[in-house]
């Protein structure tokens, strides 16, 4: 079996919840902090068991809200892998931050610990645009968090951006683009804004209180942006993702070219040995089940097939570099320019994918419309 | 039991009660059925002539059905009341005229306060048209602050009631039941007919049991049906046994016989509706009478509708289900058809909407079909250059203008009932279907007869419920097929980048070919989802587009994040999108929706 190189580390703690966010995270559980983190090593203790002890080329700790953990706590936990596993020399330590909860001594506790990279929830250097997000921070804040995290020795900082909110010009998120710029983070991560069912914005479109923006307006908006992050030197690699070159996000990729990782956390996916698998999004139970020592699982399934391609299909063409057609026989034992020699035909005359090296990729065009064109080119179970 | 050796037939009275909707017809069978001692007062509440689900539900009778009664009358003897229950509502007026070839008697029932009203009106012609005598009774006399002689002079001017005879009561309380009793005693004739002659009896309503088969309600008229006798069914030359006769108290109790006079029920192993015709005249093998009885007029549907399974597995169930329903609803009419963008269904005639939303609701509440209704279209007669005549029923076939010398479509002589004061809507609504009019007869109450040529294609949507709305219900509508008249029609081809889409085509009079044209083309450009190209819609007359609009190509359709926990939520999605598109209509690289079709074609 290949194994998994990489690790991802849920901590579902918020100060507050993001009218826009559908990840699993609570606020005002803070005293569960000290469990969940016991929980927690556990949880990696299990999965040692489990895989073995691993070459981990990246450790990405998301959330919620990492940086609501006392850095004590987090160094504790990153402890605690770096004894299970073989974390390697360079390996990529990532921590979500949010530009409210850190300053410069929890900053530098987090660098000790081995974070070396820094991904700051900004999302917009506009006042009114954080407050209809729900952000608990001020755009000065967003500005100083990207400021102490490069004094604090962070060296690869990157910024979430958010836009196409409702009624958004293209000259203020222009703006907002500019100063991100400014600050020369190494990657920007820049999503147009979804409504994900079950949230309070979604409720909000629901009741008419909210008109999300049109598609059209958002596709120009999408373009700019490209445009604009490509300017400044971060060079789109994914479909919402930029970095400066040689700087994509490591652990992202891991999901891009859909290979194995491990979760640990409540909420928390892995993809182990061709099996999907979440453990519960639930504190209390998360805590509960390691208490007893087993893991709580929500979610199991082995991912084969036509199932398993459709995932590689879809994950792969998010990405610039596009999916390799012979590696894509070789995992899925299908030959994608032939079993979609029409459809491929078809949207490469549009401009929307371009076949070339071997490889398939979306064009500039066709990232707009990725969701449609993966919707023609994937597989069903009949083929 | 009024049965053997044999009661007198002058002692036996069938009557029925006609109405308005809610003018308390159903209270007053069951107070009937009480003073009959045929239920206790517990009974009252289950409304017992009301036996299917749908009825109760919706506060309607449906099926007529018969009760067979015993009245103590006032001079001391026993009576034989049979009353035989009619629907209220407008749409089954057709129903109510099977029911009334089987009475001699009527009570025209109406409530004071809301006095004399459509139903009212119609059923009482209908009464008059079957030569039934006529009791009115005023209704409700319980409610404080009605005005019982308003309501009473209503009837009297229309139709020549007197106040002494008109009857009043409340179902409700009991009251004036008695004397509605003894007034059906004294003035509706005793049933005519010898029990000697020849056996001829009246199927007017039957039943599917599941364990006898087919049961046949009759009303004999003459001679007489015991278990065992072999009848033969006047109509179709089918002979059966007779298992079993009996009457309805309301349950089903066999007797010894049936005979002139008597209304009642049999089962004789039926299996198939067609066998046992409504209308139709039951003789006796061993002495058939000479003519059958004058059935009565055959219900003529007004509504039409294509009925379609959602889902090609389904027709088979669907057929089935309809040849079912067919039994306890000999009103439904329908006929196989197909759609290029439907596949197979049926065409199917309605006695009124409310008919059709009843039969859409059986077909899918007591069958489980998932069924879409389409605009159906009438059979036109295409006559080419060379001489060749096509009937066309399908407007993709139609042939092209090149080809055409001249088209017919269907007409139908309409006959329109209506009070004075709607004779000028009545007259607007059927010029503006194209309808030529032909006659106009003033009758007495203040009712006018018009008589109007109209294409049957005109009459297949809404022209019904638009006569019934414009004249406040009292309008009545009958027709006959009046032959193929010429019609300027044409062809109008939908076409979406530029490939024809067959399903759609349509044959539409040149007058409203524009508009028609407009709306379809509008209507696509809503229905139809965006792509990752342009699409063209296009209405044409040949090569002539008369009407078109654009949709713009997909320009975002994009999930901006999608990381590990995402990856098999999204990937479910996507599966999801897939085998929505494996279902799409594909018209040249445009996907269709099944649903646009069916919102398109839908009524």
């Amino acid at each position: 079996m290949v194994l998994p190189r990489a690790l991802y580390i849920h901590i579902p703690f918020c100060r507050r919840k993001c009218p826009y966010c559908d990840f699993y995270s609570v606020a005002g559980e803070d005293h569960a902090i000290g469990a969940y983190v016991e929980a927690l090593v556990r949880d990696l203790r299990h999965a040692r068991a489990e895989v073995g002890s691993v070459d981990l080329d990246t450790i990405y700790l998301g959330g919620g809200t990492p940086t609501v953990l006392p850095p004590d706590r987090i160094a504790h936990v990153l402890e605690a892998c770096g004894r299970l596993f073989r974390v390697r020399a360079n390996a990529e330590i990532t921590c979500e931050c949010n530009p409210g909860t850190v300053g410069p001594p929890a900053l530098r506790e987090l660098r000790a610990a081995g974070v070396n990279r820094l991904s700051i929830g900004v999302q917009s250097f506009r006042d009114e645009e954080l407050r209809f997000l729900g952000r608990i921070h001020s755009a000065d804040q967003g500005r100083q968090a990207v400021r102490q995290a490069r004094e604090a020795g962070l060296g690869e900082v990157s910024l979430d951006l958010i836009y196409c909110l409702p009624g958004q010009t293209a000259g203020a998120w222009e703006e907002s683009l500019d100063q991100a710029r400014q600050l020369a983070p190494n990657h920007v991560s820049a999503y147009c804004l979804q409504v994900e069912p079950g949230t309070p914005l979604a409720a909000r479109v629901k009741a008419g209180e909210v008109r999300p923006m049109p598609d059209d307006d958002q596709a120009d908006l999408y373009a700019r942006t490209i445009e604009c992050l490509e300017a400044g030197g971060l060079i789109q690699y994914e479909i919402s993702n930029f970095g400066r070159r040689g700087s994509p996000c490591q652990h992202n990729l891991t999901y891009w070219r859909n290979q194995p990782h491990l979760g640990a956390g409540a909420g928390a996916w892995g993809f182990v040995d061709g099996e999907r698998r979440q453990q519960v999004a639930d504190i209390s139970a998360y805590i509960a089940g390691w208490r007893a020592g087993e893991p709580r699982w929500a979610y199991r399934e082995v991912c084969s097939g036509t199932s398993a391609a459709n995932e590689t299909l879809m994950m792969g063409l998010r990405l610039c570099e596009g999916l390799s057609l012979p590696e894509f026989r070789a995992r899925h034992n299908i030959d994608l320019a032939a079993a979609r020699r029409a459809e491929i035909d078809r949207l490469s005359a549009q401009g929307h994918v371009s076949l070339g090296d071997d490889r398939l990729r979306l064009t500039r065009a066709g990232m707009a419309v990725a969701g449609e064109v993966v919707a023609l080119l994937a597989f069903d179970e009949e083929e | 039991m009024s049965n053997s050796p044999y009661f007198d037939r002058n002692r036996i009275r069938n009557f029925c009660i006609v109405a308005h909707i809610d003018h308390g017809k159903s209270t007053l069978a069951d107070r009937i059925l009480e003073v009959c001692g045929a239920m206790t007062g517990r009974e009252t509440v289950e409304q017992v002539l009301d036996s299917m689900d749908l009825e109760r539900e919706r506060g309607i009778t449906i099926k007529a059905s018969a009760v067979h009664l015993s009245y103590q009358a006032d001079d001391g003897q026993e009576y034989q009341l049979n009353l035989i229950d009619t629907p209220g509502h407008v749409d089954f007026s057709y129903e109510v005229s099977r029911s009334l070839t089987a009475c001699e008697g009527a009570l025209l029932l109406v409530d004071v306060s809301q006095g004399v009203e459509a139903q009212t009106v119609a059923n009482a012609y209908l009464a008059i048209d079957n030569d039934l005598e006529i009791i009115p009774v005023l209704n409700k006399i319980d409610i404080p602050n009605t005005d019982p002689a308003l309501a009473g002079r209503q009837l009297g001017e229309m139709f020549g009631f007197t106040a002494a005879e008109t009857l009043a009561t409340s179902a409700k309380t009991g009251q004036g039941v008695r004397e509605v009793l003894e007034a059906v005693v004294r003035r509706v004739p005793a049933p005519s007919g010898e029990v000697d002659a020849p056996l001829r009896a009246l199927i007017f309503d039957s039943e599917y049991n599941a364990y006898r088969g087919i049961i046949a309600y009759v009303r004999v008229f003459e001679g007489e049906i015991t278990r065992g006798t072999p009848v033969v069914m006047m109509a179709t030359g089918k002979a059966f046994e007779v298992d079993e006769v009996g009457v309805l108290t309301p349950k089903m109790t066999p007797t010894e016989r049936l005979a002139a006079g008597d209304v009642g029920y049999l089962c004789a192993g039926i299996k198939n509706a067609r066998e046992c015709r409504v209308g139709d005249t039951i003789t006796s093998r061993a002495r058939p009478a000479a003519e059958p009885l004058p059935g009565y007029r055959e219900a003529k549907p007004m509504v039409f509708a294509g009925l379609y399974p959602t889902e090609s597995s389904d027709y088979a169930p669907l057929k089935d289900a309809l040849d079912k329903l067919i039994l306890n609803d000999a009103a439904l009419h329908y006929e196989p058809e197909t759609s290029g963008a439907l596949g197979f269904g049926f065409r199917c005639g309605f006695l009124g909407l409310l008919h059709m939303e009843i039969v859409q609701e059986r077909l899918e509440r007591e069958y489980d079909l998932d069924l879409v209704a389409t605009a159906p279209s009438v059979v036109y007669r295409a006559f080419l250059r060379t001489g060749e005549v096509l009937d066309i029923e399908n407007p993709a076939a139609f042939p092209d203008e090149g080809l055409l010398d001249h088209v017919e479509e269907p007409y139908i002589r309409a006959t329109i009932m209506c009070p004075e004061e709607y004779v000028g809507p009545c007259m607007q609504l059927s010029q503006s279907r194209r309808g030529i009019f032909k006659d106009m007869q003033h009758s007495v109450g203040g009712r006018v007869t018009l008589t109007y040529l109209l294409p049957l294609a005109e009459i297949l949507l809404e022209y019904y419920d638009q006569l019934k709305s414009l004249s406040r219900g009292y309008a009545s509508l009958d027709y006959d097929f009046g032959g193929y008249q010429l019609g300027d029609l044409v062809k109008v081809n939908v076409l979406i980048n530029y490939e024809p889409v067959d399903a759609l085509a349509f044959l539409v009079h040149k007058e409203f070919a524009q508009t028609r044209a407009h709306t379809v083309v509008e209507r696509l450009r809503k229905l139809l989802p965006r792509q990752l190209f342009e699409i063209r819609i296009q209405a044409a007359i040949g090569r002539r587009v008369i009407a078109a609009s654009r949709i713009s190509p997909l320009r975002k359709n994009v999930i901006a994040k999608c990381y590990g926990g995402d990856i098999t939520r999204k990937r479910k999605l996507l599966e999801k999108q897939k085998a929505g598109k494996k279902r799409m209509k594909q018209v040249g690289n445009v996907e269709v929706p099944q649903e646009a079709f069916m919102s398109l074609l839908k009524i």
